[in-house]
This record gives structure tokens, sequence and C-alpha cells, in this order.
């Protein structure tokens, strides 16, 4: 069985969105939290619903819309969606009112809005879609988990047109207390320059991908994903690349681009460093945190990143750690941890 | 692909156990666990009765031996999915890949609560080791790490169908040849954000609850975790025992209606159930009980009545909410319920509605409302439906 990514929508930092062009223009930031560029929501969500949706419900539902609309897909066969804080937005809200009205007077639509699951649960709604819907909750690899059991479907022949996606917002309260707990650099610095400026501490970021994943060979599909690997704490990641590489029949020699998940943090960028050091050491490095900056599903950005490489056959500049002349990757792996204790692998071919 | 999906290890804590030998003492003799809240700090304390586990976090802390801190929701997993794994006794467990899938909707919540308190007033205060363990993915990590799993670990969240959608999933790891062992289910823990989250919807009942009686008036909340330990058809033939049962069957399907009520067809669970059953290659009347979802709000009865009404018609097996004893415990519902559907195949049992007394008008079935013992049970339904229109259905069968 063979996965396709057939269409990919992101809603990110950089002008991802419904663009012609990829990554034409790129959008320079300073601070230590990128923002993200909001769609009009009007021309997928009643605007009656927009006023009472969070961010990430609006974003997700968005995104979703887009990528069915340019898979031509009316109704997939599965939703399913990874976050690891869920309706960030929402559950602020409704906490703060049970401290300041003393669990008194509460309105209900905060706490109806704020279950990890109400992206995939809105999506469905609006879809009138009463296929497989599920929603996985692992921190760093949340995103990951939903394109495994997306795999799983797939083979399992138990649905086609998989609709994947990854959300996460961003709040004023969520940054001030993942600053506290050291995750953001002490200073503000320009996003462009975060990949030379590896100090503690990397940008926080925020946004919604979504993908439709099928196993039906098309012209129009963006690019086959081949193999994906999760790990927790592994012993050596380094070995776990060599053996997923092996399983396929591929050399290290035959990737033609590593991307990475770097962000510009000290601990963090050391652990890519090791595997380039070890396995690609004069590969074609790509990295993409300085531009959508990172958060528990910045990965599901990777991906877009990855999908759209393979499709274009060339790869933007303001990605590129190290480049090679004429370089138009047909095979790509796409390496991303979450602060070295997840750790996934995607291997991508171009179709 | 086609390869069975044993369940070989139990394990489950609720309002009315901290083991399965409790909550087979507590149904038999038909003892609800709701009471007056006493462990968590509420202002509904005295007005609203939950099913509180009776062990406090200190307890917790002793018995588990996790840090000082800890989420009572991963107290509660670890104590669930610890006797699972104990139940299993499978020898040379690190020759097999093992899996951890856990559900849960509050993470770490009850933490955070308190983190919160002094946050709002000061955004520099607030001790950090409150908020450590906030995301559900968390609790997940704690209890994996303590049992020493690393080869697949990871957290559903799906509202009330959260653990339901858990054990599906682990199956399906199995079934995929990712997994050989899995334990799999959920756990969630009593916190304000849950209790004034319902309280707002106004569904929850200020007495104990009656679900599917016709005068109804809400949910009781509880708490607990409750764990399978799934294997594969290699794994069990290594096994010199006899495995409690199978999952033959499950389905999730949306109800595509609203945010949190269920259409009044049923549609969502309608669609669970009639899939569950086709996975298992089963016809509705080899169901021999239904362990219901049964919350005792009036829209999820009438819902899920109806679809089973649509089912069923016109031959009813018998069915029960064992929420009348354990609360709704939610994200830990579909494992503790599961839990309590395999016990019903292992020792031939089936469970009361208590409280029960008036059927639903145009219902044309009613739950049984005595402990019955030695009944023909070969196949059980269980249902668990949540917010966001989640909807699951497993259906476990005597191996």
């Amino acid at each position: 069985m063979k996965v396709y990514i057939r269409s990919a929508a992101s809603i990110s930092a950089q002008k991802t969105f419904k663009q012609n062009g990829f990554l034409d223009e790129v959008i320079e930031y300073t601070g230590t939290r990128l923002p993200v560029i909001e769609p009009d929501f009007k021309a997928y969500i009643d605007p009656k619903l927009i006023r009472r949706m969070s961010h990430v419900i609006k974003r997700g539902v968005a995104a979703a819309s887009e990528c069915l609309k340019e898979a031509e897909v009316d109704m997939p066969g599965a939703i399913i969606t990874g976050t690891a804080f869920g309706c960030m937005e929402d559950t602020i809200t409704f906490l703060t009112r049970i401290v300041e009205g003393n669990e008194e007077m509460l309105p209900p639509t905060a706490f109806i809005q704020s279950t990890h699951n109400t992206v995939a649960a809105q999506i469905a709604l609006m879809l009138k879609c009463h296929a497989y819907n599920n929603t996985f909750v692992h921190k760093g690899v949340s995103f990951e988990h939903a394109l495994l059991d997306a795999i799983m479907l797939l083979n399992e022949q138990e649905a086609d047109n998989i609709l994947v996606g990854g959300t996460e917002e961003m709040v004023d309260t969520s940054f001030k207390v993942l600053s506290r707990l050291g995750l953001y650099k002490r200073w503000p610095v320009s996003n462009l320059a975060l990949m030379h400026t590896i100090s503690a501490g990397t940008i926080g970021g925020e946004g919604a991908a979504f993908f439709l994943l099928s196993d039906k060979a098309d012209p129009a599909n963006l690019a086959e994903l081949r193999a994906l690997k999760i790990l927790f704490e592994p012993e050596n990641i380094g070995q776990s690349i060599l053996a997923l590489l092996k399983e396929h029949n591929i050399k290290p020699e035959d990737i033609d681009l590593l991307i990475t998940g770097k962000n510009g943090d000290t601990r963090n960028d050391a652990v890519y460093q090791q595997v380039i050091s070890a396995i690609f050491p004069e590969h074609p490095i790509a990295n993409y945190k300085h531009l959508c900056g990172e958060y528990p599903v910045a990965n599901s950005f990777g991906l877009w990143l990855a999908a759209n490489i393979l499709k274009n056959a060339s790869v933007p500049e303001v990605l590129l750690e190290r480049a090679a002349p004429n370089l138009k990757p047909k095979k790509v792996l796409l390496y991303n941890h979450y602060q070295n204790k997840y750790h996934s692998l995607m291997l991508l071919d171009a179709v | 692909m086609s390869s069975k999906v044993y369940i070989v290890g139990l394990g489950v804590i609720s309002g009315i156990g901290n083991n399965i030998a409790e909550h087979l003492a507590s149904f038999e003799r038909e003892e609800a666990g709701m009471a007056e809240i006493s462990k968590l700090n509420t202002i509904h304390q005295g007005e609203l009765p939950v099913a509180e586990v009776k062990l406090s976090n200190e307890e917790l802390i002793a018995f588990t031996g996790l840090p000082v801190n800890s989420s009572r929701t991963s107290l509660l997993s670890s104590v669930a999915a610890k006797q699972a794994l104990d139940d299993a006794a499978i020898p040379d467990l690190d020759t097999f890949r093992v899996g951890f899938v856990s559900a849960n909707t509050v993470g770490g919540m009850d933490q955070s609560e308190d983190f919160f308190v002094d946050f709002l007033a000061d955004n520099s205060k607030g001790k950090l080791r409150h908020v450590h363990d906030h995301e559900c993915g968390s609790i997940t990590e704690v209890v994996a790490s303590q049992l020493g799993i690393h080869d697949i670990v990871t957290t559903i969240s799906t509202a009330c169908s959260s653990s339901a959608n858990a054990i599906f999933y682990a199956a399906r790891l199995i079934k995929n040849d990712i997994a050989d062992v899995v334990i799999a289910g959920g756990a969630d823990s009593l916190t304000k954000f849950t209790l004034n989250g319902f309280n707002t919807l106004m569904i929850l009942d200020k007495e104990f609850c009656k679900p599917f009686d016709e005068n109804r008036a809400g949910l009781n909340l509880g708490e607990g975790a409750g764990y399978l330990v799934l294997v594969s058809d290699k794994v069990m033939r290594t096994l010199n025992r006899k495995p409690y049962g199978l999952l033959s069957g499950y389905n999730n399907s949306n109800d595509a209606f609203h945010q949190t009520a269920s259409s009044p067809e049923g549609t969502g669970s309608y669609f669970a159930m009639k899939g569950a059953l086709a996975k298992a290659g089963l016809q509705p009347g080899d169901i021999s009980y239904i362990n219901l979802h049964g919350t005792g709000t009036p829209n999820n009865d009438s819902a899920e009545g109806t679809a089973i009404k649509r089912v069923f018609d016109p031959f009813y097996p018998p069915m029960s909410s064992t929420k009348s004893y354990t609360g709704h415990t939610l994200g830990a519902s579909g494992g503790i319920e599961a839990v309590f559907s395999v016990l019903a195949l292992e020792h031939q049992i089936i469970y009361p509605n208590l409280r029960f007394s008036t059927p639903m008008s145009e219902m044309p079935f009613a739950p049984v409302t005595s402990f019955l013992k030695d009944r023909p049970v070969k196949h059980v339904l269980s249902n668990s439906f949540g917010f966001g229109g989640n909807c699951t259905s497993l259906i476990f069968s005597v191996a």
C-alpha cells in the first residue's frame, strides 16, 4: 500500500495559505513569538459562528476546508487531528471565570468549546461528516499519531481521502507560562536570524495545517509519504534513522534533502547536529522553524513544506542551511524532535 | 490484518472500588459510589453528588510511588494500568513491542487550577511544578515511564468516548502489526473545571442519577481509570492461560449534529452500533448485554435509546448503565466500562441499572434492575458517546 498526500493547506506565520507561489515572499518578525496570518474566515465559516469560535477552531476549520477544496473532495473518509494543548483560548477563558467568579454565574460556551476534539468535531459538523473522527493529544507527536492513524485506516481499506491535521494556538497566558518554563529566548530576535542565533530558548509559534491522504496514485498528488516513524526516548536516534532507511532499502546518500526541526535553541539543535555529522555530513539541509516558530505540532508545517518542495522540485532559499547546486529533491527525510523526548521521521518521495 | 485481538489483563479504579474484586462486590451489593463531594475543593460541596475515588492524593502517591504534586489523573491512571499489566503477567514482556494508549480529557487540570489562582493574581506567581503535567499527553507519559513502556505511547482525547477510542486504536496497532501488546484505556480525575463546566450546561442531577428512566434529571460526575491489556494472536500462543475474551467489533462514527447535544435520531450512536456489529460479523440478536453510555441526561438517553430501538427492535438484549454506580467518569468511562463488559463475559453476570423505576416513553424496553448471575453472556456491546458527536461502540466476545 502507498500513502499519497493529495493536498495540503497551512495557516502559519508566513503567506502559506491559498498562495499561487511557494514562499515567494518571506515575512520577518522581531520578537520571541510568531503570530499567524489569519485568512478571511468568511469564505469558510458562517459569520454568525465566526464570532463564537476561538482562533484554533476557525483556523482548523478553514485549513481543513481549503485542503478538501484543493483535493476536489467534498466528503472525507475520516477526520483526524492532533493537538497538544487543544483549545487553549477557551480553556483559559473558562478557568479565569471560575477563579474570578468563584464558580458562580459561568456561561457555558467556553467550556463547550474547550474539549480537545472541538476542531475535528466542528469540521465534521460543518461537512455533516459521520465518518471516523479522532483526536490525538500526545505532546510533540500529536500530529504524527494522527498521521499514523490515517495510514492504518488506509492500510485496513477502511477509508480513503482521509483528512489529517495539526492545530495549535498560542494565547498570552500560555506564552507567559511557557516563557517562565524557559522555552523561549530572553530577548527579541529576528526570526530570519534564528538559525544564526543559537542560544538558550527558541521562539514560540502556532498554526494549523491539514492534509488529504489517499492510497490512490494521481498526477495531482503532491508527494508520497513512504514511511513514518514515531519514537519515544530512543536509545540512539542515529541508529533508528539508519534502521528506517534500511527497512526501505534506502542508503543515506539516496536522500536528496534533510529537513530538520532546528529551532535556534542550543540543546535542541545539538541533537540534530549529531545526526547530521554522523549520517548526513554533506547533505543539503533545510530548516523551517524560523518561519513558523516552535509549537507541539510545528512538524505539520514541516510536512506541508516537504510536500511542496517535492511538488515544486525546488527548495526556497530561506530554508537552506546547506545548499547544493541544481537541487531538485526527489527524496526527502523530515526529522523533528520535541525536547529530545519524542522524535519523528518521515520519508517522502516525489510522485 | 485478520488476526484476533485478545484481552488478557484488566485494571480498574473508580468510586465503587480500587480493584476488580472491590468492583464485583459493589456491583453485587448494588452499592453506588456517589456521595457528597469530600475531596474536591469547590463551592458545590453538599449540593452536587459525585462518585469520587475513595483514596486521597496522599494515599495514591504512597500507593503508586509517583512524585508529590502528581496530577490525580496520573495517580488514577497509574493504579489501574499497573493492575492490568500485573493481571496480564506476560512473561518476557520486553521481548515484545509494547504500547500504552491512554486517554483523558482533563490532563493535569486539577493541578493547573491551583496554579491559576496565584497566576491570575500575579503573572509571575504560581508554582510551575503545578503546570508541568497540564497536557493530556503528560499523564500518559508519566505512567508509560513508570511502567517502562517505550515502543508506542500515545494519548487520545475525544471527550467522553476517549478511552473507548484508545482501546479501538490499540486493537488496530496490533492488527497492523505495529504492536504485540498494548495497555489501553483511560483516566480522568474530578476537577473544578469539569464540574463547573457540566454545571453550566445544567445537566448535573442534584440527586443520584437515574439513567434511562423517564424521570431522569442529569448525570453525576465520577472519576477513575480503567485499562485492558490487549495482545496479538502471536503473544496469546505464548501465554499459558485462557484470555478473558476478544475485542471483536468496534466502530467510531460522528453524529455531526451539534457540539454538545446528540441528534434526536441518535444518528452517530446508530452508526457506531451498526458498524461495530458489522465489524464483529454479528447480528443484533447475538448481543447478550449492552453496557449503555447511559449518562442520565434527558438528551443522551433519549438519543441512545432511539438508536438502540433502530438497531435492536423488536428483540432487546438486557442492558444497563453502570454509570448508575460510578457516575460519569468522562474520558475514563470507555475504559472502565470496557473492564465491566469483559468481567460480564468472564463471570457470566449482568449489572443492574440502579434507581430505575419508569421506562422512557416511546421506548419499548427497560434496563435490568437487579444483579443477574449465571447468565449466558457471549457478546457485550459497550457504548461511549461524547461531546463533538464522537460516538464509539465496542463489542467484547468470549474467546
